[in-house]
């Protein structure tokens, strides 16, 4: 009798809490020895681009919040630096400082949410308890700013919708002070809790070598000791003032980048408290008339300045023929936007670069060999949010 | 800049054959090549040590219906090098099918998936070219300009049949596309009255 090696054909997700969204996983195992994963993407599927191409630049903004729903404004921030890129146009020094804060509040959101799960999908539930509440506070700021805690829409081409509201930099800086014991509180949790630990040391190991030629970026490819951060190879807005470190891993496991994560958060804290240092007074908005709209004052007393806000969120604002890739590094790795406009006020082509894609494409590189116990460890150390890879 | 037109024209010295047109704009550099030149262009790029675009950051293709050659394809390398941005386009027939690039570099196997999924361009010697993105049964390739927004099926849970159903779509009101572009170009005291 020949002995037949029997592989199982097992369907993960696309309803599973460890699958982080709607993910569809199919594995095929030998006894517990995952032998390939075939991610089936997708099912969050919205269109997006095409969308873009059929709304003004103005009315695109918000798409980009629903991408990575986890941090919002970095999205809205790549969107709006290409434009200001194409149209040449001065962002004021408030509203560098603005953004780049909220920018990291976002990095704070989104590890927070990665740390806390993928550590919920390898059996610890404490951490989410606390840091969701955290996420919470964070959340609020986003609230009291744009008046939407988690869809913005709160970056423009040339600035942001509005200043700060009173008071809310004194919250921040408040949250900045006390946030860094809530992270040594999550680290006594996890970083030398050894079943965090035999769940994620030596699991998922990326090579520097495939790291680049899977196209990885961020925490994924700091964790193997790339040290590649956007904002300081490519830095925009005022990220060239701040001054912050780059963590980076040496074993490329799901543990360095758990570590790597924590790292960046601390030095976001940081980046924070430095913009509420340095943030002057003045204004927030590109004085260019042709983008920014006409203050309500203005549109009280002038016919024209009525008939141009009528006109700019009617037919939005045109922008010159060009093509230009701008990408910014957010939470989860470069997030990019490749943009063609025609010189009419809607985008010919709009193709997002999300960083998750190109993550959870290396799922089968990543797991093979690994057991099936540690498909949550790597999914999660992953950071993959469907709302960026579907789009 | 300095270091991005060195680049330029090494690329340019080394290939000259191969491109159709170079420049350097928004900090990055632009090239035209041939569809037929893809695989050795991109080739050279990764593993030329004065070059080094080691990461491909993503493929994909722009539509243009009404010009001969129908499809723009679009690579984003990056070379961390030299910290340098290079997007290499060539433009492809509507049938023509162009080499895959899974081989030089792994990632473009879902990139090239995504674009064949949103435009229908095939790929040679790809080892898996499935759509991605859109559902199981998808008809028609919806990043193309002629794929009308609201898409052609709609999908429900159907009572009788006790199964999720698909149907064409069917729209209260038709979706209407403004046409809001005027040439009024406003009055020139604008500028300065949002400055106040």
């Amino acid at each position: 009798m020949t002995k037949k090696s029997k592989t199982l054909n097992l369907n993960f997700g696309p309803q599973h809490p460890a699958a982080h969204g709607v993910l569809r996983l199919i594995l095929e195992l030998d006894g517990e020895v995952v032998e390939k994963a075939d991610p089936h993407i997708g099912l969050l599927h919205r269109g997006t681009e095409k969308l873009i191409e059929n709304k003004t630049y103005i009315q695109a903004i918000p798409y980009f919040d629903r991408l990575d729903y986890v941090a919002p404004m970095n999205q809205e921030h790549a969107f709006a630096l290409a434009i200001e890129k194409i149209l040449k146009i001065e962002v004021p020094i408030r509203a560098q400082f603005i953004r780049v804060m909220f920018c990291e509040i976002g990095r704070i959101l989104s590890h927070i949410l990665n740390i806390t799960t993928h550590a919920l999908d390898v059996g610890a539930l404490t951490p989410s308890l606390w840091g969701f509440e955290e996420r919470e506070t964070l959340m609020t700021f986003y609230e009291r700013v744009s008046g939407s805690r988690l869809h913005a829409n709160y970056f423009r081409a040339g600035g942001v919708h509005q200043d700060l509201p009173r008071g809310l930099d004194e919250d921040i800086s408040k949250f900045a002070t006390k946030f860094p014991k809530i992270i040594d509180d999550l680290e006594t949790l996890l970083t030398d809790n050894r079943i965090f630990k035999q769940r994620n040391v030596d699991i998922g190991i990326v090579t520097k070598q495939d790291a680049l030629d899977y196209s990885f970026s961020g925490v994924m490819l700091r964790g193997s000791n790339v040290p590649w951060d956007l904002r300081k190879s490519q830095p925009y807005d005022c990220y060239e003032q701040m001054e912050f470190k780059i963590p980076v891993g040496k074993n490329g496991d799901c543990y360095d980048r758990y570590l790597c994560r924590i790292e960046e958060m601390r030095e976001s804290v940081k980046i924070i408290n430095q913009c509420l240092d340095q943030m002057p007074k003045g204004p927030i908005k590109s004085f260019d008339g042709k983008i920014t709209p006409p203050s309500k004052k203005a549109i009280k007393e002038s016919m024209e300045a009525l008939i141009h806000h009528f006109k700019l969120f009617t037919e939005g604002y045109r922008v010159d023929e060009d093509e230009i890739y701008t990408a910014v590094e957010a939470p989860k790795g470069e997030f990019g936007v490749y943009l063609i406009s025609d010189g009419s006020s809607k985008p010919y082509k709009c193709k997002i670069r999300a960083p998750g894609f190109s993550h959870l494409q290396a799922m089968d590189y990543l797991i093979k060999g690994h057991m099936l116990a540690d498909v949550p460890a790597v999914l999660g150390s992953l950071d993959i949010v469907f709302g960026e890879i579907d789009r | 800049m300095e270091l991005l037109q060195k680049l330029e024209k090494k690329i340019n010295s080394e290939l000259n054959t191969k491109i159709n047109s170079s420049k350097i704009k928004n900090n990055q550099i632009y090239l035209n090549i041939d569809s037929n030149d893809i695989t050795d262009v991109i080739l050279f790029l990764k593993n030329n040590e004065n070059t080094n675009f080691k990461q491909l950051i993503d493929i994909t293709a722009v539509d243009y219906p009404e010009n001969e050659k129908r499809f723009k394809l679009v690579y984003l390398l990056l070379s961390h090098e030299f910290n340098a941005r290079i997007i290499v386009d060539s433009f492809i027939n509507e049938n023509e099918i162009t080499p895959s690039l899974t081989k030089i570099y792994p990632a473009a196997n879902w990139m090239e998936r995504e674009v064949f999924d949103m435009y229908g361009i095939q790929f040679k010697d790809h080892p898996d070219l499935r759509r991605i993105l859109t559902d199981y049964n998808f008809n028609g390739y919806p990043l193309r300009k002629d794929f009308p927004l609201t898409g052609h099926t709609e999908v429900r849970y159907s009572e009788e049949e006790k199964k999720v159903i698909y149907e064409p779509v069917k729209l209260e009101q038709n979706y209407r596309n403004f046409d809001y572009e005027s040439p009024w170009e406003g009055t020139k005291y604008i500028k300065e009255q949002t400055k106040k």
